[in-house]
């Protein structure tokens, strides 16, 4: 039976996982490749590296990252942040990156999702929408949660779809860092309105948030960086209490 | 030597990664005359059928002349759908055809959330002894990213269900093929193209 996946999200930034790392046994916390091979060993099903400052002069360091991750697990590896071009997603994707997550420039240049569908397979394309719920619905924003994008996202992962996009990877800004649950209500009505899968992301904050998406909240896979980042919430520990709520996972 | 062949489907990165992890000596040719040379053949593949036409012709003559030297052969994704008779995700285009059946789009059930494309973690069930699958256990779980699928055939040595089930693995004589990306499936994984490098 398909499993639902656990992904585990690094913000890098010249090269260095930011945000709090605190496994004790890494010898260098803020080491992608070591972060990544530590989460391998708990049992993680994929890894996120998301580039947050995906400025020009950090393109070499970004390069090694990705070089370094996947030179170390044999997972598959989403690279995210300041894709704008094929260029862009070729450089990534010859540097080790299995998927691209598309954002902003998506919204901007729906065609590229396509460029990238034909010349990778959808399999390589996931575009990733950040929401804010409303009253009529879900807000898209872009750049970075700044900018409304004036879409709604259930259409908008919908139009994803039809132009060949793999893997919705839908945020949650209302729940974003708050870890108080992910939006289950937006998560099921992008995940039922697509055939792709759905990545929920935002909000994780315990066991229960993750139990609640798979159910509720329809998703495919859930996504968390910070929880991850703790030793006292390990993936494993994660996934052996799922599989005791009767949600399939790979143990 | 390996011969890894690129016929333009996808990016091999990763499986030239695991190949490098795994200490193996292999080449990505331009012509195929190191096809004659190869200890093995893997013909790897992400994406769509349509992009096997490219093996058609001098590459399929050199690889079944390998195939018929008793070089293995190991097809991955795409690459394994080759083995057969043909896909109907583009049905102009022949398979090898070394493996009898075809591909067929996998069915999804919205009402248990069983989506298509099948993306992520599926068990293979183990139904007869195989040397690719050795050392892996019954149940053990593998990376898929798919819409078609090989039917279960007397070739199907791992088979694993998405509201059907289908050939996960196949394996005859020297022809080997998974359905799964062995390069992204971790230990599992590497343990699998282990195996089949120990039999080149």
């Amino acid at each position: 039976m398909l499993t639902k996946r656990i992904i585990a999200c690094m913000d890098v930034r010249d090269g260095q996982v930011v945000k709090g790392v605190q496994f004790q046994q890494l010898r260098h916390a803020g080491d992608p490749a070591e972060l990544a091979r530590r989460y391998n060993v708990e049992g993680i099903d994929e890894v996120v590296v998301l580039d947050i400052t995906a400025t020009l002069e950090t393109r070499q360091a970004l390069r090694r990252t990705i070089h370094a991750v996947a030179s170390e697990i044999f997972l598959p590896l989403t690279v995210g942040g300041g894709i704008r071009s094929e260029a862009d997603a070729e450089a990534a994707i010859d540097a080790g990156a299995d998927k691209v997550s598309l954002n902003t420039a998506a919204l901007r240049s729906p065609e590229l999702i396509t460029t990238l569908a034909r010349r990778y397979g959808s399999q390589a394309v996931i575009v990733a929408i950040d929401a804010k719920r409303r009253d009529d619905g879900y807000a898209v924003y872009v750049r970075s949660g700044t900018s409304d994008a004036a879409r709604d996202a259930v259409e908008w992962a919908r139009e994803a779809e039809a132009r060949g996009a793999g893997e919705i990877l839908l945020t949650s800004m209302d729940k974003d860092g708050t870890r108080s649950g992910f939006d289950c209500g937006m998560t099921a009505a992008v995940s039922t309105a697509v055939n792709i899968p759905v990545i929920a992301s935002g909000g994780a904050g315990g066991l229960e948030h993750f139990a609640d998406v798979f159910t509720a909240g329809c998703a495919d896979a859930a996504l968390a960086a910070s929880i991850f980042h703790y030793a006292d919430t390990s993936v494993s520990e994660l996934k052996h209490f799922l599989q005791g709520r009767g949600i399939p996972v790979r143990l | 030597m390996i011969t890894l062949i690129d016929y333009g489907a996808g990016n091999l990165t990763s499986v030239r990664k695991a190949l490098t992890h795994l200490g193996a000596d292999y080449v990505v040719p331009e012509s195929t005359d190191a096809v004659g040379r190869a200890r093995g053949v893997i013909v790897p593949g992400v994406g769509n059928f349509a992009a096997t036409e490219r093996l058609v012709g001098p590459w399929t003559d050199a690889i079944r002349a390998a195939v018929d030297r008793g070089t293995p052969l190991l097809g991955i994704c795409v690459g394994m759908q080759w083995l057969f008779e043909g896909s109907d995700e583009a049905p102009e285009v022949p398979g090898f055809g070394v493996m009898p059946g075809r591909v067929q789009r996998l069915r999804g059930d919205s009402a248990r959330g069983l989506k298509v494309p099948h993306v992520g973690w599926n068990a293979i069930a183990k139904p007869r002894d195989s040397r690719l699958l050795a050392g892996i256990e019954p149940g053990a779980y593998v990376y898929f990213t798919h819409s078609f699928a090989a039917p279960v055939t007397t070739d199907c040595v791992g088979a694993t269900t998405h509201v059907d089930p289908f050939a996960a693995v196949v394996e005859r004589d020297q022809i080997f093929g998974v359905q799964f990306h062995p390069e992204k499936s971790g230990d599992a994984g590497l343990q699998i193209l282990r195996n089949f490098l120990s039999l080149c």
